[in-house]
Formats: C-alpha cells, sequence, structure tokens
C-alpha cells in the first residue's frame, strides 16, 4: 500500500512532465498534420536554457531567494523556447508547407539531431547539474518500514502544471486566438476566407507548444536537477507516445495519456524491472497503435458534413 | 458611370494541373445581385475562390472597390469587406453555431459582435435557438444558413454564394432566395451568386452571366436570359418553365 502511493506520486510528477510536452504534439499535428520530431529536443534546449539562467540569476546578479528565482527561470526559459519554436518552424517547416507530406517531417528530424547536436557542442557531452533547489518534503505515511513523502518540489510541479494548463485551456476554449487554432485545425482554407492569418495563428502554435514543453523543461530540471544534451529524446518519444495514447488532435487526451505513461513508467519501474521501463512505455505505443489507433479521447470522425 | 465594385478582366486560374478559367470578364456593381449559372464542372466555384486569391489568377485581374486584390493572400481579402459562403457551406462542424458566427466576425472592422449576432438572427431565427449545439450536427439546411449567416457577420459590403439551395427542400431555399432579396433591397449589399438553380437565380439576380468550360458565354439581365432559347434548353428544361 506505501508503495503503492508513493508511486501514485511520483508517477503523477512525471505524468505532468510528458503531458506538458504532449501538449506541443498534440496541437502541431492538430493544426497542420505534422508529427514535429524536433518539439522532444525543444524540451531539452528549455532545460538548458533555464540551467543558464538560474545560474546567472545566483551567481552573477546574487538572488538568493529561490522561488523569485525559480520564477524568472520559468518566464525567461518560456520566452526564449517559444523564441527557439517560432524561429524552428520559420525556417525549416513553412518552406516546406504545401510540399510532399514527409518533407516537412524529414526536415524535423533534421532539427532534432541538429539541437542535440548543437547543444553537445556549445555546452559540452557532460551532465551539467545544478544545486537541489528546493528541500523538504511532507510525510505523508510514516510506518515502521516505509515512508510516504510528498516532496515540495513535486508539488510545486503539481501546481504549476495544474496552473499552466488551466491557463491554455482558457486560451484555446474562450479566446479569439483559441477559436482561430481550431478553426485552422478543421478547415484551414475556410478559416483564410474568413479572414484569419494563417500562417500567423501556426506560429502561435509553435510558440505556445513551446511554452509549455519550457515548463516541463524548467520542472525537469528541478527534479532531476541534471540535464544533457541527449535528454530530448527519450522524454519526447514518451509524450509523443502519451499523445498517442490520448488521441492525437485531443488537448485532454495528450494531458491523460502524459498522466498514464507517468503512472505506468513508474509502476513498471517499481514492481518489474526499472531497467525496462522504457520497454513498457513504447510497449504502450505499439499496443495503441495497433488496438486503439484513434487514442483514448481521439474521435472517429463521425460528423456530418 | 461610375466603376463596379469588382471587375474581373480576363481572369485564368488553374485548378491542380487543369485550366479551369479561359479568361474571364464579368462586373458586379454597388447594389446590383448578380448571379453565374453554369453546368457542373464549368469552372464557376473556381471563379468564386479566385477571387480570395487561393488559387491566384495567373493572368488578368481581379479588382476590388477600385484595388488590384489579385496577388493578395486570402485573409487580407477577406478583410476588405468581401465575405464568401463557399461552395460545400465548410462550417467548422467541431464548434458551437455560436463559435461559427464569432470566426465570422474574425474579418469585421466593427466590434459590435453582439448587435450582429442579434442582425443575423433576424434572418435566421432557427441559429438563435441551436446557438450551443455543435454545428456538425446541424441539418442541411440549418448549416448552409449557418455558412450565410457567418459570411454576414463580416459586414461585408459584398457577398459571394456559391450554391446555397444545393441540396435543400425546396421551401428552405425558397427562404434563403427571401433573404438575399431582403439583404439586397433593404441593406443594399451586392451580392454575386452561383447558382444551379438557373430558374431562381435569374428571376432573383438583376443580371446575370452563363458560363460554359471556363468561358463566358452569356450575358444579360435576369429576364433576358430567363428567356433565351439556349439558356432554357440548357439550365431549364424540364424545370420551371
Amino acid at each position: 500500500m506505501e508503495v503503492f502511493v508513493q508511486q501514485l506520486i511520483n508517477g503523477i510528477t512525471l505524468g505532468s512532465i510528458y503531458g506538458l510536452i504532449a501538449i506541443g504534439y498534440t496541437m502541431v499535428f492538430g493544426i497542420i498534420g505534422m508529427v514535429n520530431f524536433a518539439h522532444g529536443d525543444v524540451f531539452m534546449v528549455s532545460a538548458f536554457i533555464a540551467l543558464i539562467a538560474y545560474l546567472v540569476l545566483t551567481t552573477w546578479l546574487g538572488v538568493s531567494s529561490v522561488v523569485l528565482a525559480l520564477f524568472v527561470v520559468l518566464i525567461v526559459a518560456m520566452l526564449l523556447t517559444s523564441l527557439v519554436s517560432w524561429a524552428i518552424e520559420r525556417l525549416a517547416y513553412r518552406p516546406l508547407r504545401g510540399s510532399f507530406r514527409l518533407a516537412p517531417l524529414i526536415s524535423a528530424i533534421g532539427m532534432s539531431i541538429f539541437l542535440m547536436n548543437f547543444v553537445q557542442v556549445a555546452q559540452g557531452p557532460r551532465n551539467k547539474s545544478i544545486p537541489p533547489l528546493i528541500r523538504g518534503e511532507f510525510l505523508l505515511i510514516d510506518s515502521a518500514t516505509y515512508k510516504v513523502s510528498l516532496s515540495h518540489k513535486q508539488l510545486i510541479i503539481w501546481a504549476v502544471t495544474a496552473l499552466l494548463l488551466a491557463a491554455f485551456w482558457y486560451v484555446v476554449s474562450r479566446t479569439s486566438l483559441g477559436r482561430a487554432q481550431r478553426a485552422c485545425e478543421q478547415d484551414r482554407k475556410m478559416a483564410a476566407l474568413l479572414g484569419v492569418n494563417v500562417d500567423r495563428t501556426i506560429s502561435a502554435t509553435f510558440v505556445i507548444g513551446a511554452a509549455l514543453a519550457a515548463v516541463a523543461g524548467t520542472m525537469y530540471l528541478t527534479h532531476y536537477g541534471v540535464v544533457s544534451f541527449a535528454d530530448g529524446f527519450v522524454p519526447g518519444v514518451k509524450a509523443f507516445t502519451a499523445a498517442v495514447l490520448g488521441g492525437i488532435g485531443s488537448l485532454p487526451g495528450a494531458v491523460l495519456g502524459g498522466l498514464l505513461i507517468g503512472l505506468i513508467e513508474t509502476f513498471w519501474s517499481a514492481y518489474f524491472s526499472t531497467d525496462y521501463k522504457d520497454v513498457a512505455a513504447f510497449s504502450i505505443l505499439a499496443i495503441t497503435l495497433i488496438f486503439l489507433p484513434q487514442g483514448i479521447l481521439g474521435r472517429p470522425d463521425v460528423e456530418k458534413v | 458611370m461610375t466603376a463596379p465594385l469588382l471587375c474581373m478582366r480576363g481572369l485564368r486560374a488553374r485548378y491542380g494541373a487543369v485550366i479551369a478559367l479561359h479568361g474571364v470578364d464579368l462586373d458586379v456593381a454597388q447594389g446590383e445581385i448578380v448571379t453565374l449559372i453554369g453546368a457542373n464542372g464549368a469552372g464557376k466555384s473556381t471563379l468564386m475562390m479566385t477571387i480570395f486569391g487561393d488559387p491566384q489568377a495567373y493572368e488578368g485581374q481581379v479588382i476590388y472597390d477600385g484595388q488590384d486584390i489579385t496577388r493578395l493572400p486570402t485573409h487580407e481579402i477577406a478583410r476588405l469587406g468581401i465575405a464568401q459562403s463557399p461552395e460545400g457551406r465548410r462550417i467548422f462542424p467541431r464548434m458551437s453555431v455560436l463559435e461559427n458566427l464569432q470566426m465570422g466576425a474574425v474579418a469585421s472592422a466593427h466590434r459590435q459582435v453582439e448587435a450582429d449576432l442579434e442582425r443575423v438572427f433576424a434572418f435566421f431565427p432557427r441559429l438563435k435557438e441551436r446557438l450551443r449545439q455543435r454545428s456538425g450536427t446541424l441539418s442541411g439546411g440549418e448549416q448552409q444558413m449557418l455558412a450565410i449567416a457567418r459570411a454576414l457577420m463580416a459586414r461585408p459590403r459584398l457577398l459571394l454564394l456559391d450554391e446555397p439551395s444545393l441540396g435543400l427542400a425546396p421551401l428552405i431555399a425558397q427562404h434563403i432566395f427571401d433573404v438575399i432579396r431582403d439583404l439586397n433591397a433593404r441593406e443594399k449589399l451586392t451580392v454575386f451568386l452561383v447558382e444551379q438553380n438557373a430558374y431562381h437565380a435569374l428571376k432573383l439576380a438583376h443580371r446575370g452571366y452563363v458560363m460554359v468550360n471556363g468561358e463566358i458565354t452569356l450575358r444579360g439581365s435576369g429576364r433576358e436570359l430567363l428567356e433565351r432559347p439556349e439558356v432554357r434548353a440548357a439550365y431549364l428544361e424540364g424545370g420551371h418553365a
């Protein structure tokens, strides 16, 4: 029981991070029908931006308040990562729009390799670490054999994720930008006929997806304390798996898929084998694609048109 | 005579690899209802989309309100006061009726969405009852009303309608023609209408054009065209006489 509760807590934390990344995959897929393979590396870049911003703040500018530092780091990471993602779309994807379907996909793989290698060269191949930012935990169950705890940083990850998801949900469902995005997703040509600047809306989608990935990157750095140039790939593919599991194109599906993948991975590690945790996550991808290709919350198009 | 509101000169356009328009000359004056009739595949819908630059004409010009709009991007053309209810209606099926109408207001210079909503509900009361419904679940007639209402939300000076009566029950089609006549008479809205229902369209329109294989073959007032034997033979045979 205690192990179960502890793994539940860990799984939700990991799942939050996957969910935040998965939204970027699912939104971009929804609007331009393309899997942005560079998104995982955008996440990794955001963690590096957060790392650098944190070091600049604490060592050069002498900011001592952890909460303030974390807040500033989060904002800086979101802004700069959005800029990176905007530039990627502008340079590597937009010129290929209207080309054959695989062209932007190949371009995305190229961007992924570029980002990974760029960071490797610029930041070095070793793990980069920061000192633990937030210590302390709540002891939930304290039995003789096992202690169940919810650390402060886990709680912060939950809270920040929930807050950002709420803000994001508001933008998509209640603002004119969100409406334009959904319109472009359903019928780009018609959206243009109504005066929507489709290119700009697609850019906005990349920017929002990257901002959420940056939140994930900052949380990842806070949680694990280390990041390396190769850390985009596996979380990226897992977040993609989450998007597919939840139903690619579905925003609630991305969050749900993220949580599920996070939970599956932690429970698998706890009860079976840590070595094979990635196998568990990717088996889910294969099984979903075979038996439930539209995902849990995906829609099997039944509209009357 | 003042320059027409919309004016096409020698317009040529491709649809994919096929040349769909072979040098079209066509005018729509301020305050007119003009209709373009023709068989399936004559290039009528391509012409409607070419006005919006999608596809762009590779030769010739589209002039709107004295401005050459041939090479403008689609969304900028929409912001000049031209609205279209396109072929196939193209409502956003996973959005509510209200959201579809709000999308229509994107190009509106006004920011009085509430007043504009009331205005379109006056023409289509049915939409008000369905405001929160997902528009993919509306009936065909309601979807057509929504497509026209959405175009009206932009407060256009020029309204393009592509086959507004297609697939509708006669009574609903009649209602839609009445609305078009009303908009023109009361609000002096200029309407350019593509129709297969030639009889109704020519009765409604001040002037008409007949298109065959991407070319204009006949032009004249609605009544003139209705009486032309070649029009009767090709488009009215067996229908209304």
